[in-house]
């Protein structure tokens, strides 16, 4: 049995030094008919070498994006990794730590917690940040639900543009405690401002805004602002690549609140989607009531610098049913190879990932433009990395049919097509029927509706492919994918 | 004093390069000046070298399972075997993007059906979701699972859920994001939930009962049974925070022994690597009945192969997470099972008790220990002695362990034991190993009668001295400030 030290021989004198004469003796408190008689019914223990051999076959049913020519994003993205972030994440001084319940041996998480924190701010333009969420989606979620705690009003509006995985997640964090959650029409690939200024009332706990939205479009964030305005109380979430702010406006530019959003794209793989990180950063007024662990310097009873977990009196092991969050962890190790990513990267470094990334994105939707039956979906936005094209056929027909030349072409608009559909319907909650919304919102809900009101853009969905580049890509792999979608959909 | 990585930055250094741009242009070429930042973010600009040096002696600071025994209690700081590592960094693993055709995914779905088989046979359950990313959401995903069953039988006055005092926090905290209303049992003589009181307790308005087995004071939970025939009656349901399974693999089932619904910790009982705080991974299992509450998609299989199955959608609870969790948990987890295997577990769990047992004994004559019987995988002692007697409380105790090398159990929980000091070995740790953490505690409680300054001076040795918690949220010091 590997990883148990004890012996027969320790084994039995442990048992005598107890005073008991058998294990069993030891689990007298489970009444015996609790108990297992038989085995459990799993596949018989295999050795290290055996385990790597039969892993191997399975790596070998799998297609990766390094070895396909991937144009895939939706809300994880593979840019370029240096190799010393996976050396320092590593070390197991890192990864078989705990969360620093004693500061004074968990110095190292402590400060490189409190230097993505920085990070984070920098970025943002925000003044204070968290230790880390799950993912962008719970990360939108506590936003919410911070909105709330803050102003105690019980409605937040979510813009159609919101990544629908995210609005899924919104969903069933805000639900319980009776939050009201209220679409944002889109028009033309981006968030509907007429009808947001219709939707502000003296109810609104926050709004969300997601740019690049999942479209790839970017928002507004300044008109967003001015209406988000319109009720003093309310508070504006932005939800952003970090990437991107390499060189998009600092949320703070156009003054967001809370700014939150999917990590990922800092230094950690897709790993088929987990794990992710969020990040969480705010105004310095909502700090008391941030969700989630925070680190902060203070002195030692020396006077030396050190670092401690801190605002305690905000979480779930003090507060417990008061808590602001019942978030227990935080996704630590990603937080440090996001960490070590934005050093390696440094500061001229992020703006040339991302501008490498925006550039060969425009030249691929320009050159896929020149195809015939291929058009951008929404031609007036501006987008960072990632666009969405109307495609001739199915956009799934035209992914099939790639598959065998190991390109990943892009995402199928087609296959969230239930969850718009969904995320139209949210609106209806809270008692009100879906009439009544529709008309307050001054524009349909139907599905039907959905399609009218967001123009040409997402109308037969099917027909829509949407792509993403990283600074990975070559032109040569931007120029294959051209030429592969112009014979796969020539008739 | 330490420096920051802001520190070494000089403008011009830089850690990585990049190929020239085969694209023209500049970012104003593309998107509209009004999207544009005003000024760059003040990212650090080092070089490789000063990036590797300063993070690396920054790791020389923690405290980590390798460098000694870590018997945080209900953490369960077991080794976490190094092929995992090597097994999960491989490209065909890192680099898939989640929504891959299934044809290109077959491998890892293959891995997580067999994982949530392989949870379900541990649990005894009937299935078992892998969605979750943390036991706290898997908390809130089986809590919402017990919602989503009165809901569906139009039972919506059932707001109430019931745990001891002695629930880690995580629970209450879960069930009010719920919307739930959380009712306090306090807990009896023994160490366990008070029966008599349970039954004045229970009516018509219980959605459920939570209770983590064995619970925090490392106690089985011997009236399940009554408990459980308590709670159904009024059909209510009983959820079991898994953090301690560790004592249970091969031994207890809690699917077959009254417990309707449980998450579990891959990152203690699985031994994924806690990682300074995660991530983690809180699979959730369910009896049949609620199968069609589960988030959606599960893994399933047909005779094309493995694929997301999203046939439930219109009962399941919804989604917890952007994608399908932390995949690269779930993988290191299966791993672990499959090399274990089921005799393997079985004594993983032995073990966690002979040594958990093993230092209680040694340690009772020097610690007070309230409930008097044989522990399960970890027990709660306290420095109630030390603090009368010397005035020494359990955090200068826990200081003055650092400087042995150890890291300190976890303390002042449970709530209902004053100066706690809640004790898991693992059964990772051997028995020479045990003994010298006992031989150090020993050590502390003499030092608390002869010299209680020390204590009270703890800890000497360590990167810093006791660092000032008050202070840390009076000047709220959160960012460094960048010249």
């Amino acid at each position: 049995m590997p990883y148990i030290p004890t012996t027969q021989a320790q084994r039995a004198e442990m048992l005598a030094a107890i005073g008991v004469s058998s294990f069993e003796e030891l689990i007298s408190a489970i009444p015996e008919k609790m108990r297992l008689k038989q085995e459990l019914n799993l596949k018989p223990a295999v050795s290290e070498l055996e385990i790597t051999r039969s892993i191997q076959s399975k790596t070998c049913n799998n297609l990766c994006t390094g070895t396909a020519n991937s144009f895939m994003g939706a809300g994880v993205y593979d840019h370029f990794i240096p190799a010393a972030v996976d050396t320092i994440v590593s070390r197991p001084e890192f990864f078989t730590a705990y969360t620093p319940y004693q500061a004074e041996v968990s110095q190292g998480t402590l400060q490189y917690i409190y230097e993505f924190q920085t990070m984070i701010c920098e970025l943002t333009g925000m003044e204070i940040a968290n230790a880390s969420m799950y993912d962008g989606a719970s990360a939108v979620a506590e936003a919410i639900l911070m909105s709330v705690r803050k102003n105690k009003l019980m409605k937040a509006l979510v813009p159609a543009t919101l990544n629908p995985e995210f609005f899924k997640v919104v969903k069933i964090y805000t639900e319980g405690i009776g939050i009201e959650l209220e679409t944002i029409p889109m028009s033309d690939g981006v968030t509907d401002l007429a009808a947001l200024e219709s939707m502000m009332d003296e109810k609104v706990s926050c709004v969300v805004m997601q740019s690049p939205n999942f479209f790839g479009n970017l928002e507004d964030g300044f008109a967003i602002e001015k209406i988000v305005r319109n009720n003093p109380k309310s508070l504006f979430i932005s939800a952003v690549n970090p990437v991107s702010l390499a060189v998009l406006n600092a949320p703070s530019e156009y003054n967001a609140d809370i700014v939150v959003g999917e990590g990922q794209v800092l230094g950690n793989s897709m790993y088929m989607g987990g794990p992710l990180f969020g990040f969480f950063a705010s105004k310095l007024d909502l700090a008391r009531m941030m969700p989630g662990r925070i680190v902060g310097g203070t002195l030692d009873k020396e006077g030396k610098r050190a670092y401690v977990l801190t605002l305690q009196a905000r979480e779930q092991h003090i507060r417990r049913e008061k808590a602001t969050s019942n978030i227990c962890s935080n996704q630590s190790l990603c937080v440090l190879a996001a960490t070590i990513y934005m050093t390696l990267i440094g500061k001229e470094g992020l703006v040339e990932v991302a501008t490498q990334s925006a550039l060969k994105a425009h030249y691929l939707a320009d050159e896929i433009c020149k195809l015939p039956g291929f058009s951008m979906a929404f031609p007036k936005q501006d987008f960072f990395n990632e666009f969405v094209v109307s495609t001739p056929i199915p956009a799934a027909k035209i992914i099939n049919l790639m598959k065998h030349r190991a390109i990943y072409p892009g995402v199928d608009m087609g296959r969230f097509k239930e969850d718009f559909v969904l995320l139209m319907d949210s609106r209806s909650g809270s008692g009100m029927t879906k009439d009544s919304v529709d008309s307050r919102s001054g524009s349909g809900m139907t599905k039907d509706s959905m399609d009218s009101r967001s123009g040409s853009g997402m109308t037969d969905i099917e027909n829509r492919l949407m792509i993403a580049v990283t600074e990975k890509k070559t032109k040569a792999d931007l120029d294959a994918l051209v030429s592969a979608l112009a014979e796969v959909t020539h008739v | 004093m330490s420096k920051t990585i802001f520190d070494y930055s000089i403008k011009g250094r830089t850690g990585t390069t990049f190929p020239p741009r085969e694209i023209e242009g500049e970012i104003g070429s593309v998107i509209n000046s009004k999207f544009q930042r005003k000024e760059n973010a003040r990212l650090p600009e080092v070089t490789e070298l000063e990036c590797m040096r300063h993070y690396i002696s920054l790791s020389h600071k923690n405290h980590f399972i390798e460098k000694g025994l870590y018997p945080l209690g209900s953490c369960t700081m077991k080794y976490n075997p190094k092929v995992h590592e090597a097994i999960v960094r491989h490209s065909c693993f890192n680099n898939i993007h989640p929504y891959q055709p299934e044809e290109t995914l077959q491998g890892n779905l293959e891995i997580l059906f067999e994982l949530q088989e392989d949870l379900a046979e541990i649990s005894g359950m009937a299935k078992v979701t892998l969605q979750p990313v943390a036991g706290a959401q898997g908390e809130f995903t089986g809590i919402k699972i017990i919602e989503a069953y009165h809901k569906a039988k139009g039972n919506t006055h059932k707001r109430k859920i019931i745990m001891p005092d002695s629930a880690h926090g995580t629970n209450p905290a879960t069930c009010s994001l719920v919307g739930y209303e959380v009712v306090e049992i306090k807990s009896n003589e023994q160490g366990r939930v008070d029966l008599a009181r349970l039954k004045e307790l229970v009516d018509d308005d219980v959605a459920g009962f939570m209770l983590t087995n064995p619970n925090t004071l490392g106690l089985f939970e011997n009236q399940i049974e009554e408990i459980a025939e308590l709670i159904h009656s009024v059909d209510g349901l009983i959820y079991m925070d898994g953090a301690n399974l560790n004592a249970l693999l091969g031994i207890v089932q809690p699917g077959k022994i009254g417990f309707d619904v449980m998450h579990y910790n891959l990152h203690k009982t699985f031994t994924t690597p806690h990682g300074g705080g995660g991530p983690g991974c809180g699979p959730v299992g369910v009896v049949e009945k609620l199968v069609p509450y589960l988030p959606v998609p599960m893994i399933n299989k047909n005779e094309d192969g493995y694929f997301f199955d999203y046939g439930h959608a219109r009962t399941s609870i919804g989604k917890v997470h952007t994608f399908y969790g932390n995949f690269a948990i779930m993988l290191r987890a299966y791993l672990y099972i499959k090399m274990v295997g089921p005799d393997g577990l079985r004594k993983v769990s032995e073990n966690a008790i002979i040594n958990a047992n093993y230092l209680m004994k040694k340690l009772e004559p020097h610690y007070h220990i309230q409930y008097q019987e044989y522990c399960m995988h970890e027990f709660v002692a306290d420095g109630t002695w030390q603090k009368k007697n010397y005035g020494v409380s359990t955090l200068d105790i826990a200081k003055r362990l650092l400087d042995k090398g150890y890291h300190a159990p976890t303390v002042y929980f449970p709530l209902i034991v004053p100066e706690a000091l809640m004790v898991e070995p693992t059964e990772t740790e051997s028995m020479e190993s045990i003994d010298a953490f006992a031989d150090a505690m020993i050590e502390i409680a003499e030092e608390c009668k002869e010299n209680p300054e020390l204590l009270h001076d703890a800890p000497l040795t360590t990167p810093v001295r006791r660092a000032d918690d008050v202070r840390a949220v009076k000047v709220l010091d959160v960012k460094y400030l960048i010249n």
